[in-house]
């Protein structure tokens, strides 16, 4: 009970700070109100008894992505333009698609049910052959490198296209080249 | 930030840590929570903390382009490559219980390696984005 | 439980909507990307939503434990915060590019850059 109590608290905690990265016009605090809406995130993911995605979501939401994007405005300025005229537009296309997502829900299964199609088909036969099969307790380790290897393998090629991507687009220069070549 | 005498010297006994913990998170993954992503994150962490505050010329003085370029393959090529091998050695590709006459051992081995490789790839692209950012900041 | 039974799913689609809301209605191209990081972290909340089983587990095999959540969403969205992170590096470094040779993040001053051309 006290799980779902927190859980409603920390998803109503998220509302606000989503809410606040909309009204806010400086880029900079925008970006902390997104650090903090990745902890909480992250610590939603705790509850949920996700841990390995809690500690890759804190490491990466809070840490990584709020570094790069202060290093984003730092490069482009902080203050965003305040739009000129009253956006009803958007709020009519996101109430309608929310409306019609929200309409979705009314079908699924209530939150935490044990016996639903998502943990009949495959989990339990990862949960259950597991330890005989790969013989390691972090069923979460053994789905992604061993089950799911193919999947994991595709992942990765995806983060290097990003950094090749980056580098592309960016590129580092040599540290001793670019005072002579820069002038 | 360089001049900040309370963040480099806290920066040097944090950043070991860091790279510790790291570490523990990579080959801990079996048992706990943690893995080659978190691993690569957190492992980037710390050399990204020391670039903010020591400056990315003396990064890349650690990480040089040419370096973090061979990691971010390397660590794709050795996840490939274990599928290889198990294909070399009879088995379907990534089937890790060739890789030893006990299959639960070969198991580990296997995991042990596509964990290793996810985490230097991981590791290396984040660096590289960092160095790719902040290293922006200095010639404009 | 029933009365909250789809709470989660509710507030997942509310901030899924607000991070819609900046990308479309924003005409900064940061804020643009960090209201897609929004949805994106929104669609990892529904993902770990429906893995969870009450009375369950973290998915770490123990003795005395009986009841595990489902640890297959852990896995996908494990590795896709790290991809999601790496995309997002993408497109800031493509917005950087843009500032470098427009002088400008804003979508209409871009815009209009374009048509004087």
């Amino acid at each position: 009970m006290i799980a779902e109590i927190i859980n409603v608290v920390l998803l109503g905690l998220l509302v606000i700070t989503a809410v606040a990265a909309i009204r806010l016009h400086d880029l900079f605090a925008v970006v902390m109100v997104f650090g903090i809406y990745s902890f909480l995130a992250a610590t939603v993911f705790v509850v949920l008894d996700a841990v390995d995605v809690a500690f890759t979501e804190a490491a990466v939401g809070a840490g990584i992505s709020t570094i790069l994007m202060l290093a984003t405005i730092s490069l482009v300025g902080r203050w965003e333009r305040r739009p000129a005229h009253r956006p009803f537009l958007p709020i009519l296309v996101v109430v309608v698609t929310g409306g019609a997502l929200v309409y979705g829900t009314l079908d699924m299964p209530n939150f935490g049910e044990q016996s639903t199609p998502v943990h009949e088909h495959i989990a339990p036969y990862y949960l259950e052959q597991s330890k005989s099969d790969i013989g390691i307790p972090n069923v979460v380790t053994s789905v992604l490198a061993s089950y799911r290897g193919y999947d994991t393998l595709g992942e990765l090629t995806v983060i290097f296209t990003a950094g090749i991507g980056v580098l592309g687009i960016l590129g580092i220069r040599r540290r001793r080249e670019e005072k002579n070549s820069e002038g | 930030m360089k001049d900040n005498q309370v963040l480099r010297v806290v920066a040097k006994i944090m950043i070991p840590v860091i790279l510790l913990f790291a570490f523990y998170v990579q080959f801990h993954g079996d048992y706990g929570p943690g893995g080659g992503f978190q691993a690569g994150v957190i492992f980037a962490a710390g050399p990204i903390l020391y670039g903010l505050i020591f400056g990315v010329e003396r990064l890349q003085s650690v990480f040089t382009i040419v370096s973090l370029k061979i990691l971010i393959a390397a660590g794709l090529l050795l996840f490939a490559g274990v599928g290889f091998a198990t294909v070399f050695l009879g088995g379907d590709y990534l089937d890790y219980d060739q890789l030893n006459r006990d299959p639960i051992l070969g198991q580990h081995l296997g995991i042990l390696l596509v964990e290793l490789g996810v985490g230097i790839t991981v590791a290396a692209v984040m660096i590289t984005i960092f160095i790719a950012f902040a290293g922006r900041q200095n010639h404009r | 439980m029933s009365a909250l039974g789809l709470y989660n799913y509710w507030i997942v689609i509310f901030l899924m909507m607000t991070g819609f809301y900046v990308v479309i209605s924003s005409g900064n191209l940061v804020k643009k990307i960090i209201g897609l990081s929004l949805f994106q972290a929104s669609v990892f909340i529904l993902y770990i939503s429906l893995g969870k089983i009450s009375n369950g587990g973290p998915p770490i095999l123990r003795e005395g434990v009986e009841l595990y959540s489902n640890p297959l969403p852990h896995v996908l969205i494990l590795t896709a915060i790290v991809v999601g992170v790496s995309t997002t590096a993408l497109g800031l470094s493509l917005v950087v590019r843009i500032k470098e040779s427009y002088g400008a993040v804003e979508e209409e001053e871009i815009h209009r850059q374009d048509e004087s051309l």
